[in-house]
């Protein structure tokens, strides 16, 4: 087989792989619109933070240490413990959980019949607050995130693509465990929407919040259900992505890898981000691979984009989302 | 009303720095993606004039006032902060940032007061002929990229003839600094270049480091800021690229970018135009005067740490040449203009760096008219996981001055035919 072709495999397994983790993070935007039409700005910010927590709660950290001492002249760094990951995971779950409540509490509860642009504008104050407070709490060091995820060239991958082909391909540990864990947060996100009463209820409010309000679905109960799935969807992503880069703050940026998954792949459909993201990883990686190098190279931030552009022109609701019919 | 007034007035007073004070401000990002760098830099460099001031009364008698303004490495509000603190009588700015040093190097000119950028900025500035306001030594972006080009020249026993180089970089006006320079040195050795960039802010490498794996370069080099260096070294290790062929340059080149990765980073190199670690006897004083007083900058846990060494080797090099100012007006209390002649004197001797608790730290600058740009020398220093530090891996190494000249002259022209700037110092 041709060198170039089976560098084109290579290329287009990783693309799928590089797609799965763009898809965590499109994940948490498409429950928070599909519940309550929000779209949610902070949704990179609150795998930011959530990764942070995580680490913070691992590692032992004081949080706001850094302001404790600044004011009461101590010296408190650490508690002087290391939780086990899975502890440090509930703990921090628990925290996004709190984290909905209050955002429903303080933000949400005094929005309600407020058009759709004034809750995104209130997203975008939550981001900027919650990057904040996420630095005071835990200081803006870059930081190790270590839950026993295996990293590195996957030497199965790379024997038995090695025997068939006579060249090893490169995928990563890691991103072969964010498939995983990915096919399995689809997968418990399905059967939780189909067969719970909260799950229904959830379909409910985002097929019509005024029809679910007159059957007696509690709006607020549903909003802090959702963004603490979302906040717990972020928390996956944050672990993947802290995981390849070390917890620090351009961790938020990722959500801009999100946006183009969502114009392909629609805002309300759970499928569509995975297949978006699928979609997105492949293109922009097999594009780099065949024309980057013809124009200089660095083709994927902008290339992502363009390519759900051009699914717009054809489809404006994204691949799986629904299309918007307003009779005047 | 009348007493608003007042305690207005009074507050503005009080927040004005006193007219005596030396004020150099401290442009610096301590949020957004870029602060995990930012904040040891900024750290080294206020301690080390607190410790100045706590310890010797300032600089010749006059205590330096260091007003911080926060540019989250972002060019307009970079350019904010010069504006918001030029009026309180600057001296001197040292922004960290090459996008702010583009932007500025008209507004310094145009003001008088001085630009100093070590190791980072416009790399013709070393020109001091076409850059009146502007200095950058001891080193920069091209003489990094040559002495990292001795370097392997010195590992491959004096020929890089046939060898593949790659030079992975931020896709930025710093990430391609080096590539002019690196391809003028390729024709003279008989390397193979290939450029690799990465956008900002280099999350995803996966592309590039797949590309490294296919192409099997001998070498990497690496000219990456912020998040893009602990994912460029997590990269190399998850292809198994061997980690002592891969070198960055001082950016990257900080704990932050290998202590991610673990252990499996151990023998990263990077180069450094001074020393790191706290084995330095200006340590204890910084310990006595600033971090058990409680009057360090940050948290006081970044104390020796490659970016912490620079903030503070830039501080050092600032407040030598408001000495030498000082020194040469023959008063304290001196001007922009006046520490601008200082920085065109500086005259920072090993027995001066010595008397500095600074032995062996910095190699020694004579700066001149036309000479703003220092010796260029810099040294390897290698990860050592299992210790956690950076060790020294060569002696100083200095640059190809004879491919970087012709380049500087031809850069700083071009500059200077654009903007009808005279030559000086004929």
């Amino acid at each position: 087989m041709p060198d170039q072709l089976l560098f084109a495999m290579e290329v287009t397994l990783n693309g799928l792989m590089a797609g799965v983790m763009y898809s965590l993070v499109a994940l948490g935007f498409v429950l928070i619109f599909k519940a309550s039409g929000i779209f949610n700005y902070a949704q990179g910010v609150l795998a930011l933070f959530a990764a942070l927590t995580l680490v913070g709660f691992q590692d032992g950290q004081v949080p706001f240490a850094h302001l404790i001492n600044a004011v009461f002249k101590t010296n408190l760094s650490t508690f002087g413990w290391h939780l086990p990951a899975i502890v440090a995971i509930l703990l921090t779950a628990a925290v996004m959980v709190l984290l909905a409540i209050i955002i429903e509490k303080f933000v949400l509860k005094h929005l309600v019949n407020q058009p759709p642009i004034i809750l995104f504008m209130a997203t975008i104050g939550m981001a900027y607050f919650l990057e904040g407070l996420g630095d005071i709490m835990w200081g803006a060091d870059i930081k190790k995130l270590d839950v026993g995820l295996p990293q590195g060239i996957s030497e199965t991958v790379e024997s038995v693509t090695d025997s068939i082909f006579g060249y090893g391909f490169f995928i990563d540990n890691l991103d072969i465990v964010a498939t995983v864990v990915a096919a399995l947060l689809v997968l418990s996100l399905t059967l939780f929407s189909q067969y719970t009463k909260y799950g229904r209820a959830l379909r409910a409010v985002a097929d019509d919040h005024q029809a679910a309000l007159s059957v007696g679905i509690s709006l607020r109960f549903i909003w802090v259900l959702v963004w603490s799935i979302a906040g717990i969807v972020a928390l996956v992503a944050g672990i993947m992505w802290g995981t390849k880069s070390g917890v620090q703050f351009s961790l938020s940026l990722i959500a801009l890898k999100a946006l183009p998954v969502l114009m392909l792949g629609g805002f309300t459909s759970i499928p569509g981000a995975i297949v978006g993201g699928l979609i997105i990883g492949v293109g922009e990686k097999l594009f780099e691979f065949t024309i980057g190098p013809m124009i200089g190279g660095a083709t994927e931030n902008w290339f992502a984009y363009v390519l759900a552009l051009v699914f717009l022109v054809f489809r404006p609701q994204g691949l799986f989302g629904e299309k918007i019919i307003e009779r005047v | 009303m009348k007493k608003t007034l007042t305690a207005l007035a009074l507050a503005m007073a009080v927040a004005t720095p006193a007219l005596a004070e030396l004020v150099v401000p401290n442009l610096s990002y301590r949020t957004g993606p870029y602060a995990p760098s930012g904040i040891p830099y900024a750290d080294g460099f206020s301690d080390y004039f607190e410790l100045l001031n706590a310890r010797d009364g300032g600089i010749g008698g006059e205590l330096v006032s260091v007003p911080e303004c926060e540019t989250a490495y972002n060019t307009e509000k970079g350019v904010e902060c010069y504006e918001a603190t030029k009026g309180l009588g600057s001296l001197v700015y040292n922004p960290l940032s090459t996008g702010i040093t583009y932007q500025l190097i008209p507004k310094v000119t145009a003001d008088g007061i001085t630009l100093y950028t070590p190791g980072y900025g416009r790399t013709s500035a070393a020109n001091g002929k076409v850059f009146a306001n502007v200095f950058n030594y001891p080193a920069n972006y091209w003489d990094g990229a040559s002495i990292i080009i001795n370097h392997l020249l010195d590992q491959e026993g004096g020929s890089l003839e046939g060898k593949k180089i790659a030079l992975i970089y931020h896709n930025s006006a710093y990430g391609k600094e080096p590539i002019r320079t690196l391809q003028e040195l390729s024709k003279k050795h008989g390397y193979e270049l290939v450029e690799i960039p990465v956008d900002h802010p280099g999350q995803e490498q996966k592309s590039q480091w797949l590309q490294i794996r296919r192409d099997k370069p001998d070498y990497v080099i690496m000219y990456g800021w912020g998040v893009m260096n602990s994912v460029a070294v997590q990269e190399a290790v998850n292809i198994k690229y061997p980690m002592d062929h891969f070198i960055g340059i001082w950016w990257s080149g900080s704990e932050n970018d290998v202590e991610p990765a673990g252990d499996r980073a151990n023998g990263y190199k990077m180069i450094s135009f001074h020393g790191t670690g706290s084995d330095y006897p200006i340590y204890a004083d910084l310990k006595k005067y600033v971090i058990d007083a409680g009057k360090a900058a940050g948290a006081g846990d970044q104390v020796g740490t490659a970016l912490y060494s620079r903030g503070m080797y830039a501080a050092m090099v600032i407040s030598e040449a408001i000495r030498k100012a000082q020194e040469m007006a023959g008063h304290s209390a001196v001007t922009a203009a006046e520490v601008r002649e200082g920085f065109e004197n500086l005259d920072l001797t090993e027995e001066r760096l010595d008397e500095l608790g600074l032995p062996g730290f910095a190699q020694p600058i004579k700066s001149t008219c036309a000479d703003h740009g220092g010796p260029g020398t810099a040294m390897i220093f290698q990860w050592d996981a299992a210790a956690g530090a950076w060790s020294k891996a060569s002696d100083w190494i200095e640059a190809d001055q004879d491919v970087i000249a012709p380049l500087l002259a031809e850069d700083s022209a071009a500059f200077a035919a654009e903007n009808n700037i005279a030559e000086r110092c004929n």
